[in-house]
């Protein structure tokens, strides 16, 4: 098998501000692969490369617009005259909590409130829809920060599910909301309280617990390599239910 | 952005037209002498070039990737005098390196077994939680339902292991896996559920019975947040940005904890401990062969290489996995994981003239080597502007088979990745090509995490032995976990019944490994642990392709 040649870039360049200083860099990189390139060595502002982990986050400004816009630096390619600043870092709040102890009574709108407790400055949210517009991740922030104040926990798991923690919402709110940590919370309390155990799985733990597959596995154990070949060879695949 | 261009539409408008006709037919799976013939020809861990022996060390004339071999046999970071091992700026009980999945879990459970957090300390050269843990996107196998067991999950990872497996190994594996999705339970995890509130299971390339449990397309990034999430409120100690650059040994040939490196300040620390575990993932971003990565910044295999100076036995170095289904268009995602699920929801490989040519399911290496013939052999590929080759998956038919919205609904992740470069996966196939996804060996370990060194415990991707010579789909979020809670408990243990380092701390066996090299006529390879990639100035064009 051979590997392509070197790709020719060819294009003409694009023009770029990283945290103010002009730099050119080919056409068609990731904003990522063009700091790179332009000669920056990250330790900061990098991680997974591939759009799950948040540590990219980024702030950029097109030439001529006064918009700040968000960005993982991975995901998102470099356009001419863009001026961007990545935000490695976010020092928002973040309360420490023991799950196992956790007040809370469980019901929308109930007596003992579990969000708003821990986090009151959720009571500062002005609906400005600002936290929306800073995710990268085009998560609809603002309306489960709504669903937080209500304590729907549910809602707010299920809204903000996809969140990679980037912190871009938090940096960009004017009420210093630390969205992200609310979610967590929020999928967390809900997970362990409100979604009920499987009972499959329980059934399976108690059976292991007991023995019950101690001798089949001693068996599969003690066979050489040719028994448990023929064994896998000879293997029903469960159907797929319809 | 504006998706795919002219030259790759017209074999898109030819898998449209054969699209109505496929929906009926799978092509058939290769009878196992094929299979072994195709992986013969067009596998890259076949290839004899891309591998040599190891010159010294316990695993001298194993052949292992060059890339890897080049970093086993460079000279340590640091000298005699650079770091003043009689200063300790840091006394703990468990020191755990890396950041990942394999050393959270790990942490999580040293605690549980007894240790005060405030004893430990986990060090890591990038954030907590940036690791490969975080990227896993199909999910985690458990046998679960009444249909399964753990023996035919035993047989399922023994068997798509090619049989060399450590077997005790794969028993913990598979033993302790419903026992860690309960855990999982009980720390919040929201797997996905059916309305009935049973997990919903799905089948991986290589299984038997349906036992992966997911977290829509982001179930890696689930798991990590939680833990993360739980090792903060727990108070446990993290250094982050802090790598580890050498083992240090005491007076008995105990490892007793390390020397760090800020990769900031580049300051040298000093860190005693009564038992250590390697958690440092693996080999990714060495590009084996030139190929694309679906791993993270750091998997560089600091932790293979430290430990094996310091006399760790390592296996089933051979063996690399390669994912099929990497990025192959656009240009800026290259080399990035489209999960099996895309294909296990009947998305078929197809070639440049719409035409299947394999079945969809293969294990992962005889399906990597069947689109590699494809796009090189056959040359039957689509190319990119920037002649990267690459075949077709069909992804449209997922929406056919499931439903309008189930790529929404159920592959979130790679819509949004597709979606941002202009790309519409639910009505146009996206192009793929085999992408280093894992390292299947690594520093051996027996079932309780331990190393061939005494007071070295290793856990997760820098591990060996579990998963022999090919690891099936979501047996690594199991293998973290299960290996993550032994090699924590065990090393927590350890310290509860007075393990401590005698006498002084020393780096002799480094220095000795770096003599010995001298002495074999080995020199020009640099310096390792490798820390961090570098893709500065025209390096950042070839990663534009992710090809050197």
């Amino acid at each position: 098998m051979e590997m392509p040649e070197r790709a020719d870039i060819g294009e003409a360049p694009v023009r770029i501000h990283v945290l103010g200083r002009a730099v050119e860099v080919p056409f068609g990189l990731t904003i990522m692969k063009a700091m790179e390139y332009a000669g920056f060595r990250l330790v900061r502002g990098v991680g997974c490369r591939g759009g799950f982990c948040g540590a990219c986050s980024t702030l950029y400004r097109r030439a001529g617009d006064y918009k700040l816009r968000p960005a993982l630096a991975c995901q998102a390619t470099v356009e001419d005259g863009m001026f961007l600043a990545g935000l490695p870092f976010v020092p928002a709040n973040r309360g420490a909590y023991d799950l196992e102890s956790i007040e809370w009574d469980g019901v929308p709108d109930g007596r003992k409130t579990l969000l708003p407790a821990h986090y009151p400055e959720l009571a500062r949210c002005v609906a400005c829809n600002t936290c929306t517009k800073a995710c990268p991740q085009e998560l609809a922030v603002m309306d489960y920060i709504q669903l937080a104040l209500r304590d729907d926990l549910e809602g707010v798991a299920r809204e903000s599910f996809d969140c990679l923690q980037c912190g871009l919402c938090a940096v960009r709110c004017p009420a210093d909301i630390p969205h992200y940590h609310v979610a967590q919370l929020a999928r967390r309390v809900h997970g362990r309280y409100a979604v009920a155990p499987s009972p499959q799985l329980s059934a399976r733990v108690a059976e292991i617990e007991a023995g019950e597959h101690h001798g089949e596995m001693d068996r599969l154990i003690g066979l050489g390599v040719p028994e448990l070949t023929a064994l896998y060879a000879q293997r029903e695949i469960e159907e797929v239910a319809a | 952005m504006s998706g795919y261009p002219d030259s790759m539409l017209a074999s898109i408008a030819e898998v449209e037209r054969s699209r109505a006709t496929r929906l009926g037919e799978t092509f058939p799976k290769l009878p196992q002498a094929d299979a072994d013939a195709l992986l013969q020809r067009h596998h890259p861990d076949y290839r004899p070039e891309g591998k040599r022996p190891i010159s010294i060390g316990p695993n001298r004339d194993d052949r292992a990737p060059v890339e890897l071999v080049d970093l086993l046999e460079a000279r340590p970071r640091i000298a005699a005098g650079d770091v003043d091992l009689t200063v300790v700026d840091r006394d703990v009980g468990v020191l755990i390196l890396g950041g990942g999945g394999a050393a959270t879990v790990a942490a999580l459970w040293a605690v549980e077994e007894g240790l005060a957090p405030e004893e430990l300390l986990i060090a890591t050269k990038l954030r907590h939680g940036d690791s490969n843990s975080m990227m896993a996107q199909g999910g985690i196998q458990a046998a679960v339902s009444p249909t399964d067991s753990p023996s035919q999950h035993f047989l399922d990872a023994f068997g798509g292991g090619h049989f060399t497996n450590k077997p005790e190994l794969v028993r913990a594996l598979v033993e302790d896996a419903p026992g860690i999705l309960r855990w999982h339970e009980s720390l919040g995890v929201l797997y996905d559920r059916d309305a009935s509130g049973e997990m919903l299971r799905k089948h991986g390339g290589g299984t038997s019975r349906m036992r992966m449990h997911s977290a829509k397309d982001y179930t890696g990034m689930e798991l990590m947040r939680v833990l993360r999430d739980e090792a903060r409120n727990i108070g446990i100690p993290v250094l982050e940005f802090v790598s580890a650059v050498e083992l240090l040994i005491d007076a008995d040939g105990r490892v007793a904890g390390a020397v760090l490196v800020d990769v900031e300040t580049e300051r040298y620390t000093v860190v005693r401990a009564r038992a250590t575990v390697l958690a440092t993932g693996g080999f990714g971003r060495l590009h084996i062969q030139g190929f694309a990565t679906t791993n993270h910044y750091g998997a560089t295999a600091d932790g293979l290489v430290i430990a094996y100076r310091a006399g760790a036995r390592l296996r089933d170095m051979d063996s690399v996995q390669y994912h099929p289904t990497g990025a192959a268009y656009p240009e800026q995602l290259v080399g990035q994981l489209i999960t099996e699920k895309v294909r296990a929801m009947g998305a078929q490989p197809l070639n440049r003239h719409g035409e299947q040519f394999v079945y969809p399911l293969e294990p992962r290496d005889v399906e990597a080597a069947a689109f590699i013939r494809e796009c090189y052999e056959r040359e039957k590929h689509i190319e990119t502007l920037t002649g990267f080759r690459g075949v077709w998956l069909d992804t449209p038919m997922i929406e056919t088979i499931h439903g309008k919205g189930a790529i929404e609904q159920n592959l979130a992740a790679m819509y949004r990745m597709f979606t941002r470069f202009g790309i519409d996966m639910t009505t146009q196939p996206i192009l793929v090509f085999p992408t280093l996804h894992y390292q299947n060996g690594g520093v051996e370990i027996d079932p309780h995490g331990r190393t061939s060194v005494p007071g070295l415990y290793a856990a997760g991707e820098v591990s060996g032995g579990i998963h022999g010579k090919n690891r099936l789909m979501g047996n690594s979020l199991l293998d973290y976990n299960v290996f993550g809670r032994r090699a924590g408990r065990a090393a927590a243990r350890e310290v509860l019944d007075g393990a401590c380092p005698r006498g002084d701390l020393s780096l002799d066996h480094a220095y000795r490994f770096a003599a010995e090299l001298q002495r074999a006529g080995i020199d020009g390879n640099g310096v390792s642990p490798m820390l961090l990639p570098d893709y500065r100035g025209k390096e950042a064009l070839s990663r534009r392709l992710d090809i050197f």
